[in-house]
């Protein structure tokens, strides 16, 4: 049984797309990365498994119950960071973080004191003279102290400066290996492909692929660049190669397909040099987004 | 109904109800202040009274009225009254659940674990004690004040007491029709347009209902339903625009509970 199970998932906001026949599963205890563009249907993903919003049609549901009817119930177990940190502006960082804390019924002073000690929040300052950086970190302490089983985390490390950023990476992992399940949303894809097992793409609102961080790089495509004298582009014009791109004496293109055909291809002609590399997440993105 | 929502909304209310009640007590004092030397030359008054247009008189809520009188008297005072606890009640129901949605901090309370129907319970909860508070403050101060300024005079306090009474309803009224209203729109910039348009609104549709004569649309209006002038001259409500009032609160409530239920927060685009 998936952590998170979404079924044919559809929302749209008056006329306006949300996200369109979503459909996956995160199982138990993986950190599956959500990517995709500003306006492809992250947030709104999300939203719909909080009930902030509620599906046109299909359905969600989260360690087997349904997201809306048993929501409440749900949200005990749930940390969410969202987007955009907005708080009450005239609380102090402290009363803010015992609110969020009165709503689990449990105690949290503890876990609450540790994780603003890590990421080095100062407690007694109000929430109107933060940093946008200082609120996202507000935002993760508020999310994780009731050490929930799931947590969702939209495009979380916007604001914070690269060494929070490698603090609050360390958090999710050492998170995970408690055996939190993150869902964890980006248009970053290096960060996804450190932290990720799993990957769902998304554009514009419908899933296009769903894989295996380490599938999408293998079985995928290769990277490959040519360098030759008297090299025609058009040599390597085979089914199978995009990106094709001239520039001196150096040809460079993606292939997919059977990589004997490529071999064979540049066998037949004098090379000075050959790599052929797995291309980053990045480059696969782009290539989806294409 | 969550005790820890409660609480918090109540105390980021607590300065709004303290200068709505200092500013309201010190309204009724110095009015009633007034009331000694205005008594006196009731006579006076009430001849230079008659000779002013009719219509100018029923503006501010004077036609027919004995200032001369106590009752008479605080009846064109809870006039102010009234207005001031309209726009209170009304800038409360407005911004109730608006304010979480323009600052954005409906995300960090929705994903909580508590429902919205407990969450919408607890903030009219709290909304209605810090009108409650402002009713105490209304209570005391004109019973205050008419004790300090009434002189030797006696007067019947059946309508006085109706007045007063009629304060929670009142309220009531303007908190949920500015609830339902803010449920009904998509987003509410600024709350005081509203609370300002709603509050005086119906205090001009009650002044003009009563220049043209009879008018039904002048019934919607909770200036009629608990007028001042009326409960004077009759020593009682006008019970079917009680009734009328009371449903209008009792179905501005519960599809302010559906529509909430029911409602997309929007997120920052």
């Amino acid at each position: 049984m998936g952590v998170i199970e979404a079924n044919h998932l559809t929302k749209y906001y008056g006329k306006a797309r949300g996200i369109i026949d979503v459909s996956f599963q995160v199982e138990e205890g993986e950190i599956f990365g959500f990517i995709g563009p500003n306006g492809a249907g992250k947030s709104t993903t999300i939203r719909l498994f909080l009930s902030l919003i509620y599906p046109t049609s299909g359905s969600a549901t989260i360690f087997g119950k349904d997201c809306i009817k048993y929501g409440p119930e749900l949200r005990k177990e749930i940390g969410y960071l969202p987007s955009d940190v907005f708080y009450y502006e005239r609380m102090r960082v402290i009363d803010l973080l015992k609110y969020s804390a009165s709503f689990y019924h449990k105690d949290c002073t503890k876990r609450m004191h540790e994780l603003a000690e890590l990421m080095e929040l100062d407690l007694y300052r109000r929430i109107e003279d933060l940093s946008y950086g200082n609120k996202k970190k507000v935002g993760i302490v508020q999310g994780l102290l009731h050490q929930p089983k799931l947590l969702f985390l939209d495009e979380p490390t916007a604001g914070l400066d690269p060494l929070m950023q490698r603090k609050f990476f360390q958090l999710i992992r050492e998170e995970n290996q408690r055996g939190v399940t993150i869902f964890f949303s980006s248009h970053i894809l290096s960060e996804v492909q450190r932290l990720c097992n799993r990957v769902g793409i998304i554009k514009e609102g419908r899933i296009i692929e769903i894989a295996d961080i380490r599938t999408l790089q293998q079985n995928n495509y290769k990277k490959i660049r040519i360098e030759a004298s008297n090299l025609d582009a058009s040599y390597f014009d085979l089914p199978g190669v995009t990106n094709l791109e001239h520039h001196n004496h150096t040809v460079r293109f993606f292939f997919k397909g059977d990589i004997n055909a490529i071999m064979r291809r540049i066998s037949g002609i004098e090379v000075s040099d050959v790599t052929i590399e797995e291309p980053t997440l990045e480059e696969i993105f782009m290539h989806y987004y294409e | 109904m969550s005790i820890n929502v409660f609480r918090q909304e109540f105390k980021m209310n607590s300065k709004s109800v303290a200068t709505w009640s200092v500013a309201i007590a010190v309204l009724i004092l110095v009015y009633m202040a007034l009331f000694p030397s205005v008594a006196k030359d009731a006579e006076l008054l009430n001849e230079m009274m008659a000779n002013f247009p009719e219509a100018l008189l029923t503006a501010f809520g004077l036609n027919g009225i004995n200032l001369s009188t106590v009752p008479g008297y605080y009846s064109f005072v809870f006039l102010f009254v009234q207005i001031c606890l309209a726009i209170q009640a009304a800038n409360y129901g407005f911004s109730l659940v608006s304010i979480e949605e323009r600052e954005w901090t409906a995300d960090f309370l929705l994903s909580k674990p508590i429902g919205r129907t407990q969450i919408l319970t607890s903030k009219l909860l709290a909304a209605l004690s810090g009108l409650t508070l402002t009713n105490a403050v209304v209570w005391i101060s004109s019973l205050g004040c008419i004790e300090m300024f009434k002189g030797t005079r006696t007067y019947e306090t059946k309508p006085l007491l109706l007045m007063l009474a009629s304060v929670a309803i009142f309220q009531l009224f303007f908190l949920s029709v500015g609830l339902v209203v803010s449920l009904l729109v998509k987003r509410i910039r600024s709350v005081t347009p509203y609370s300002m348009a709603l509050a005086f609104g119906m205090y001009v549709l009650s002044v003009f209902g009563d220049m043209l004569g009879e008018n039904t649309l002048e019934k919607i209006t909770p200036f009629k339903h608990f007028e001042p002038r009326y409960i004077v001259q009759h020593g009682a409500y006008d019970l079917p625009l009680v009734l009328f009032s009371v449903s209008v609160i009792v179905i501005s409530l519960v599809s302010s509970y559906m529509l909430y239920t029911r409602r997309d927060i929007p997120a920052m685009a």
